[in-house]
C-alpha cells in the first residue's frame, strides 16, 4: 500500500480511461441513488427527520464529554472492559494486546465485521504484521481483502467489482471454477468459506454504528449478519468506537435507524441492527473509544460537524465525482464527499487535493441526513489548505495575477481586449496542447467587442 | 419605475455580450430602468473557489464601489450571484439572479408572444442556482416541485420543455475544477449532454453561461447541432 502518491486528478484520469467501466460505475451507484430517492420521498417526515437527527447530533457533540463519560459508566455498570485510544497507533495496540491476552502464544485467529474505523486505523495491517490471522466477513469486505485491496466505498466495498473480477479473485483463492460467475454460486462459496473461519474464530471484532449514553449499550447495523454471527461464536468481542458515535438517549435510534439504510441503499432498515448491552456468560466485552483526531476536528468551529457523519454513503451515490473517479481514486479510508473532508484533518499535506475534488455542486449536502454542509466545508477547506502554503505554487502564481487584473477595471478592459485579440488573430496560441480546456473542448469564439464596449458605442453611460 | 443595476459576469461581459444585451433589454422591456456601472470587473468566485478567497478583497472593494449606491442589483448567473450573496461582506444592496428577479420582484406573469418555429429546448439548472439560491426544487430533498426558470419560460410561446434523465446533474464545469480536473470535467459534461441529446433537443438552455460555455464547448468538438442559449434569450422580445 506504500505505492507512489498519485494525486485524486491523476487517479481520476487514470479510471476514466476505460469509459465503458466509468459508465458502468457511475450507472450502479446512480442506481442505488434513486433507490434512495425513492425510499427517502416515500416519507412524508423525510426532511423533520433530517432536521431531528441534525439536531441530535449537534447536541451530543456539543456536550461529547458528557455523554461519553456517561456512556463509559453505564458500559461499565454492564460488565464491558471500556479502553480509551487517543491515535490509531494506541487502538491498534489495544486490539493486539485484547488478542493476546485472550490466547497467548497460539496463533490467534480473528474475525471482523465491517468497521470505517478500523480501516482508517490500518488494523489489518497491524495485526497481520504481529502475526494475527484476520478475516474480513463482510462479503465485499472479504473480497478486497483477498484482493489486497482497500474498501472503495463505506457501504459497498467492492462496488467498483464485476462479477468477472470477484469470480477470478474467488477461483485464485478460493478455488472456484474458472469462469463460473453466477452471483448464487459464488456467495456459496464464500459462505462455505467464511463458516470455517466464523467456528474457528475466538476474538470477533465489530465496529459500532451507534453508541446509546443512557444506556452503555451499542448498536451494530450489518445486512449479512456477520457481526452478529462473529460476536456469537467467538469468546471474546471488541468493538470499535469512533468517539463522535455517542448518541444521547435509546428513542434516539429509532430516528437514525429510520434514515441510516434508507440513505444507504433505499432499505427501510437494515437486515440486522444487532443491539449489544452486556456480555453473554463466559464472553469478555470490549469496547474501545477512539479519538484520532475527532477532538482536533471538534475544535474547528468551520468543520466540527463532518463529526455528524452516521457513514450512510449517501453522498458518496449522488457524488458526480466520486461515481466517475471511484474510491480508490480519493487515497483514504473513507472516500467521497465526506471522506474529502475528513481526510484534512488526519493529514493535511497529503489529503490537500481532496477537496479540490468536487464542483461544489451540493448535491451531497442535500442528500446527507443528517445535514453536513458537505460541500460548504470543502470550500473551506479549500481556502484552510491554500493559507497552510499547500497549493500547487503555479497556482498560487496565477491566482495572484487573476486577482490583481479582476480587481483593476482599466487592466480587465485592457487584458479582455488582449485576450480576445489573441483569440481571434492567433488562435493557435490557445488552442493547443497545454491548455487543457483544450483537449477535450472548443473554446469559445471570441466576439469583436465585449459587453462593455457595446455599451460605450450604443448608450450613454449614467 | 424601477431602478437596478445590471451585473454582468466577466466572463459573459468578455466571450458572450449578446447574453448581457438581452439580459438589459428583456430588463427594460419589463420597465426597469437600467444602469450598467462602468468599472464593474468579477465578483471574485475565481480565486474564492480556489481556496483564495483573501485574494478576492480588490474584487470585493471593486463591487462595493460599483454597486454601494443600489437596492437591487440584478445578474444573468446564478453562480456569480451565490457568490457575492455568501462572500462579498461588503454587499450592501439586493444581489438577485436574474429569474428570481423576474418572478419574485418583479413577479412576471406574462410575457410577449414569441415569433418563428416552435423549439424544443432541455433545461441545464446550474448547481449553484438550483442548490445555492433554491431557485428551483431539487430530487435530493422531498419537496414539492418548482423551477422559476422553468415557469417563465412557460410564459413563451413555442417552446417545448424537456427533462433530462437525470434531472439536477452537474455538468462538470465547475470553475477552476474544469482545468484541474480536466478529464472528469468532461466526463461530466459528455454525460449531461448525452441526456439532453436523447431528448432531440435544439437548445440547452441555462441561467448561467459557465457551465454551457463548458457544455458549448464539448458539443462544437462533438460537431453537435445543438445550440446553448442563456434563458434571457429566450425570454427577451427580439421583435421590439
Amino acid at each position: 500500500m506504500s505505492q507512489r502518491f498519485v494525486s485524486h486528478a491523476q487517479a481520476a484520469s487514470q479510471f476514466l480511461t476505460d469509459e465503458a467501466r466509468t459508465d458502468w460505475h457511475d450507472e450502479t451507484l446512480w442506481f442505488i441513488r434513486q433507490k434512495r430517492d425513492k425510499s427517502a420521498h416515500a416519507l412524508p417526515e423525510w426532511e423533520a427527520l433530517r432536521e431531528l437527527a441534525s439536531g441530535i447530533k449537534d447536541h451530543a457533540l456539543s456536550e461529547l464529554s458528557t455523554y461519553l463519560t456517561q456512556f463509559e459508566q453505564n458500559a461499565l455498570a454492564n460488565g464491558i472492559q471500556v479502553h480509551w485510544a487517543a491515535t490509531a497507533a494506541e487502538h491498534n495496540q489495544i486490539v493486539l494486546d485484547i488478542i493476546r491476552q485472550q490466547t497467548g502464544p497460539a496463533a490467534p485467529r480473528v474475525v471482523k465485521s465491517k468497521s470505517m474505523l478500523t480501516e482508517e486505523c490500518h488494523l489489518n495491517e497491524f495485526l497481520i504484521k504481529h502475526g494475527v490471522e484476520v478475516v474480513d466477513t463482510d462479503l465485499g469486505e472479504r473480497i478486497v481483502q483477498l484482493r489486497q485491496e482497500a474498501p472503495s466505498h463505506i457501504v459497498l466495498p467492492a462496488i467498483h467489482l464485476k462479477k468477472a473480477d470477484v469470480s477470478a479473485t474467488f477461483q485464485q483463492h478460493l478455488g472456484t471454477e474458472a469462469g463460473n460467475e453466477d452471483p448464487q454460486y459464488l456467495t456459496e462459496a464464500a459462505r462455505h468459506h467464511l463458516r470455517e473461519k466464523f467456528v474457528s474464530a475466538s476474538v470477533a471484532i465489530t465496529g459500532v454504528n451507534f453508541a446509546i449514553a443512557e444506556t452503555g449499550g451499542f448498536v451494530v447495523c450489518t445486512n449479512e449478519g456477520n457481526a452478529d454471527l462473529g460476536v456469537h461464536l467467538a469468546d471474546v468481542h471488541i468493538a470499535c468506537l469512533g468517539i463522535e458515535k455517542v448518541i444521547p438517549r435509546q428513542e434516539h435510534l429509532g430516528v437514525f435507524l429510520r434514515l441510516l439504510a434508507r440513505s444507504a441503499t433505499g432499505q427501510p432498515i437494515t437486515t440486522y441492527s444487532s443491539h449489544f448491552v452486556r456480555p453473554r456468560a463466559g464472553q469478555v466485552m470490549h469496547i474501545i473509544l477512539v479519538d484520532n483526531g475527532r477532538s482536533t476536528q471538534l475544535g474547528r468551529p468551520e468543520f466540527r460537524n463532518s463529526l455528524k457523519c452516521i457513514r450512510c454513503g449517501a453522498c458518496f451515490n449522488t457524488c458526480p465525482v466520486y461515481r466517475r473517479s471511484g474510491g480508490h481514486s480519493y487515497h483514504n479510508a473513507v472516500a467521497g464527499p465526506i471522506g474529502s473532508i475528513l481526510a484534512p484533518n488526519l493529514d493535511m499535506r497529503k489529503n490537500a487535493d481532496l477537496p479540490f475534488a468536487s464542483t461544489l455542486c451540493g448535491s451531497c449536502t442535500n442528500v446527507c441526513p443528517v445535514k453536513i454542509n458537505i460541500h460548504e466545508q470543502l470550500w473551506h477547506w479549500r481556502q484552510t489548505l491554500t493559507a497552510e502554503g499547500l497549493a500547487p505554487p503555479a497556482k498560487t502564481v496565477a491566482m495572484k495575477g487573476m486577482a490583481w487584473v479582476l480587481g483593476h477595471p482599466t487592466v480587465y478592459r485592457l487584458s479582455g481586449r488582449i485576450g480576445r485579440w489573441v483569440m481571434q488573430h492567433v488562435p493557435a496560441l490557445v488552442n493547443n496542447r497545454l491548455n487543457p480546456w483544450y483537449k477535450g473542448r472548443d473554446m469559445p469564439s471570441p466576439p469583436t467587442q465585449s459587453f462593455g464596449e457595446w455599451y460605450d458605442k450604443n448608450r450613454s453611460r449614467v | 419605475m424601477m431602478r437596478v443595476a445590471l451585473f454582468v459576469p466577466c466572463y459573459v461581459d468578455q466571450f458572450y455580450p449578446a447574453v448581457a444585451i438581452a439580459t438589459l433589454e428583456l430588463l427594460e422591456q419589463l420597465g426597469c430602468q437600467v444602469v450598467v456601472p462602468r468599472n464593474q470587473t468579477c465578483c471574485g468566485q475565481p480565486m474564492a473557489n480556489s481556496g483564495f478567497a483573501r485574494e478576492a478583497a480588490g474584487c470585493d472593494q471593486n463591487f462595493r464601489q460599483n454597486f454601494g449606491e443600489f437596492d437591487h442589483i440584478v445578474c444573468p448567473s446564478g453562480s456569480c450571484v451565490l457568490h457575492v450573496r455568501e462572500h462579498n461582506p461588503l454587499l450592501t444592496g439586493q444581489v438577485w439572479e436574474l429569474c428570481e428577479f423576474l418572478t419574485d420582484v418583479l413577479q412576471v406573469r406574462a410575457l410577449p408572444h414569441r415569433s418563428g418555429r416552435p423549439l424544443r429546448i432541455g433545461i441545464h439548472q446550474s448547481c449553484h442556482g438550483q442548490r445555492g439560491l433554491r431557485l428551483s426544487s431539487m430530487s435530493e430533498r422531498n419537496e414539492p416541485y418548482f423551477s422559476k426558470m422553468e415557469a417563465l419560460l412557460k410564459l413563451v410561446d413555442g417552446i417545448d420543455i424537456t427533462t433530462p434523465a437525470r434531472p439536477d446533474e452537474c455538468c462538470g464545469f465547475g470553475g477552476t475544477f474544469c482545468v484541474t480536473q480536466e478529464a472528469l470535467s468532461v466526463k461530466m459534461g459528455k454525460d449531461r449532454l448525452a441526456q439532453h441529446q436523447a431528448n432531440q433537443v435544439d437548445y440547452i438552455v441555462g441561467g448561467d453561461m459557465s457551465c454551457l460555455m463548458h457544455l458549448e464547448g464539448i458539443l462544437r468538438r462533438q460537431q453537435s447541432p445543438i445550440q446553448v442559449r442563456h434563458v434571457a434569450q429566450l425570454l427577451v422580445d427580439h421583435a421590439l
